[in-house]
């Protein structure tokens, strides 16, 4: 008989290995050196820290809406900053000069683009439909609420058509069964888009007909053709197109009875976010195109996009913004005018695709070669190989990457103030050569840089739970 | 059973070429497979027979002869080799599945976006085939957590799932431990057993002897010699057969 073996009962670690004691003597003091330079950090803490959370917390003046509120010498008034400057110009940092009474429009645009990004963004947390459909209702009501019932209306429809493309294409798979009708969908294409121009025509003098009628036919397309797209899908497809539709009609107005506001009135963080957002909505794609087209076998395309993206890379972004407003309007045609913000937009978002397609490149390398010949075997296409199987796998590989653009992206909307626009930082810089308020440059520029390090911060932290969430996943 | 000679063989290479540069790596072939014939090549590295089975489903290009599949001659034109490529299948060395989706992902995404099937019933195809290689346990495992004998059933379960009249296997399982071998030996056994046209490029020649209707032996992209397995093993033609298998049985 073999003898019985025991395993060693398991002990407490030594004292100095845990507990606060343990932690800072390994972290802090493992050394006479590290001593000395835990020492230094504190006193360097010790100097710094105080004086400036006196400026900006304890001796600032917070209270009040007039100048004399920061004026030094008057009785009350403290020797800190001024945030009273930005309480009172808040609205102006944050809508620029669009008119007070249309600043609702401003709030719904966002409001909505809130709404149909979180679920897309948080998946996790929004993995049942009752919990979608959930914040759908309660953003459709506080928008019926607070803005009446045509936006309202516009929410539900953005908002609600997911869930109903699912269920409608899930029906068109049933009734066509695997078949294809070429011609009748086509055709319903072709009505549908007509039916939304004539119903336009006849009740709103046909404004804003022709991207509603072209989003319309798009709609009906992919709903005949593609039978197989999820509610994110749909989500993402809307958010691309039905959008920036209503967004641009809400911002900009002149049609549906809203009063134009041309886009030399916007400005501040709405401008900021309105470029950022549009900038990174277009810059992927076209990033994504640029990339697959540098790999390309075709000598025409390659020769494109290689000598697009090298191009892109050489010049410096201002300059890219002083051609796109400046020598665009020579290319075009004489009575074609072409808005200024437009083509800001158009100039990042080719800068930053450039850019982009770099970092995708790097990651389309890293994908094996034996992906494709799997795909390939299975009877796979290339553009639904590189949609669901390889694209899918090289951009979750090239998050930080894509990450950093991002973050440069939403700081570099601060140069189109080289072409006159007014964004947050050029709002914040207008703010203090009002001669009512000189004096305040600090807090302008201290708010205008928290405003931004809050966003970049909170893009940086979602790129890590990309990050972890697809890494878990793999291993 | 031997060779073409009854009815139409599904496959049918002739005086096939193929060059990489100037290298030529297939020197005029000839083979002609029948429906549910199991076929075994093997040979020394850098023969051509990875080269050659890939021919079949184009993931290579053929220089000059013929390559048929099931009646349809593969061309450059996408329309026949998107037909061929859907009565063959492939399995890889190091198996190949998509590592961002899980393994029932794997088997339905296919059929979903290739065949135009409901997502139900390719569910239910998923773990009928899963059922059969024996891990539907593992659906909804990502491929990174399954062992490399797992994810070369599941490869093997992915192909199935497009329903393919031929299937190629490409060293299935030359990425494996020993006892992972067997278990991915058992499922093409018995993958064989159930009539499936077969051509199996693999070093494993006790699954060659029991399985095998013939054997092919390819050297510096020829083919040497073939034969049924009896024959083949026992009383090779050729000294250079004879000296390729001596060195396999001696490992
Ligand atoms: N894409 C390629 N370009 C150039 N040469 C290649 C290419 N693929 C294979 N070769 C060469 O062709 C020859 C045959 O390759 P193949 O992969 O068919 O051999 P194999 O018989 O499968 O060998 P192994 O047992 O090592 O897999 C080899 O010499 C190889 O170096
Ligand atoms: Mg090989």
């Amino acid at each position: 008989m073999a003898e019985e073996w025991k395993a060693k009962p398991a002990l407490p670690a030594p004292i100095l290995e845990t507990g606060i004691g343990g932690w800072l003597a390994r972290n802090l003091f493992s050394s006479p050196g590290n001593s000395c330079l835990t020492l230094l950090g504190l006193a360097l803490l010790y100097w710094s820290v105080p004086p400036v959370l006196h400026w900006a917390v304890f001796a600032a003046n917070w209270l009040g809406d007039t100048r004399s509120a920061c004026d030094a010498g008057l009785p009350g008034v403290k020797s800190g900053a001024c945030w009273v400057f930005i309480k009172v110009r808040l609205g102006v940092f944050i809508y620029g000069f669009y008119p007070e009474a249309e600043r609702w429009r401003v709030d719904f645009t966002f409001l909505l683009l809130a709404a149909n990004l979180f679920p897309l963004l948080a998946p996790l947390l929004f993995r049942s439909l009752g919990r979608q459909l959930l914040l759908a209702l309660v953003t459709v009501f506080a928008v019926l609420f607070l803005y009446g019932a045509v936006p309202a209306g516009v929410a539900l429809v953005l908002l609600f058509l997911p869930v109903l493309l699912v269920w409608l294409s899930q029906r068109v798979a049933e009734f066509a069964g695997g078949g294809t009708f070429l011609l009748p969908a086509l055709a319903s294409c072709f009505l549908g888009a007509l039916a939304a121009g004539l119903f336009l025509k006849l009740f709103f003098a046909g404004e804003a007909m022709v991207p509603i009628s072209l989003f319309v036919a798009l709609l009906l397309a992919l709903l005949l053709f593609t039978r197989r797209l999820g509610v994110t899908a749909w989500r993402w497809f809307l958010l691309a197109t039905l959008y920036p539709l209503i967004a641009w009609l809400a911002l900009l107005g002149g049609a549906f009875s809203l009063p134009l506001v041309e886009t030399h009135f916007w400005g501040g963080l709405s401008l900021t976010l309105v470029v950022a957002g549009c900038g990174m909505l277009t810059a992927l794609p076209i990033g994504v195109l640029l990339a697959l087209g540098r790999r390309s076998q075709l000598p025409v395309i390659n020769t494109l996009c290689v000598s697009f993206i090298e191009f892109v890379r050489g010049v410096p972004l201002v300059s890219v913004l002083f051609m796109a407003s400046v020598m665009f309007p020579l290319l075009l045609p004489e009575n074609v005018n072409f808005d200024k913000l437009l083509r800001a937009l158009v100039g990042i978002a080719f800068f930053y695709a450039a850019y982009m397609a770099e970092v995708i490149r790097g990651g389309l390398q890293a994908i094996p070669r034996g992906q494709y010949e799997a795909a390939e075997a299975l009877g796979w296409t290339y553009w639904k190989m590189m949609g669901l199987i390889i694209l899918p796998q090289a951009l979750r590989l090239v998050i930080p990457g894509l990450a950093n653009n991002f973050l440069s992206l939403l700081k570099d909307t601060t140069l189109v103030a080289v072409i006159g626009l007014l964004d947050l930082l050029g709002i914040a810089k207008a703010a203090m050569a009002d001669v009512q308020w000189l004096g305040f440059t600090r807090e302008a520029y201290l708010f205008a840089g928290l405003v931004f390090w809050v966003f970049c911060f909170a893009i940086s932290r979602y790129s890590v739970y990309l990050e972890k969430k697809y890494h878990t996943s793999y291993q | 059973m031997n060779s073409a000679a009854g009815g139409e063989p599904i496959i049918d290479i002739v005086g096939v070429n193929k060059w990489f540069g100037d290298f030529h790596v297939l020197k005029d072939i000839n083979l002609q497979v029948a429906r549910g014939e199991k076929l075994v090549i093997c040979g020394p590295s850098g023969s051509g027979k990875s080269t050659l089975i890939r021919c079949i489903n184009r993931l290579e290009i053929h220089q000059k002869g013929r390559i048929t599949v099931d009646g349809i001659e593969l061309s450059n034109d996408v329309k026949r080799i998107d037909q061929v490529r859907r009565e063959v299948g492939m399995l890889f060395q190091n198996f190949n599945l998509f590592p961002h989706m899980t393994v029932l992902e794997n088997l339905t995404l296919s059929p979903v976006w290739i065949r135009k099937m409901p997502l139900h019933a390719a569910r239910k195809l998923a773990f009928q085939y899963l059922e059969r290689v024996k891990i539907p346990e593992l659906a909804d495992k990502y491929p990174g957590q399954c062992s490399g004998g797992q994810q070369q059933r599941v490869a093997i379960a992915r192909c199935l799932c497009m329903n393919p009249k031929v299937m190629l296997f490409d060293e299935p399982t030359s990425a494996l431990d020993p006892e992972m071998i067997k278990e991915v030996l058992d499922v093409m056994v018995d993958l064989a057993n159930s009539g499936m046209t077969m051509l199996c490029v693999t070093h494993e020649m006790g699954f060659a002897r029991t399985v095998a209707d013939r054997v092919v032996f390819m050297d510096a992209g020829e083919i040497v010699e073939e034969n049924d397995p009896e024959t083949f093993f026992n009383h090779p033609r050729f000294d250079r057969t004879q000296l390729f298998l001596s060195q396999i049985i001696s490992h």
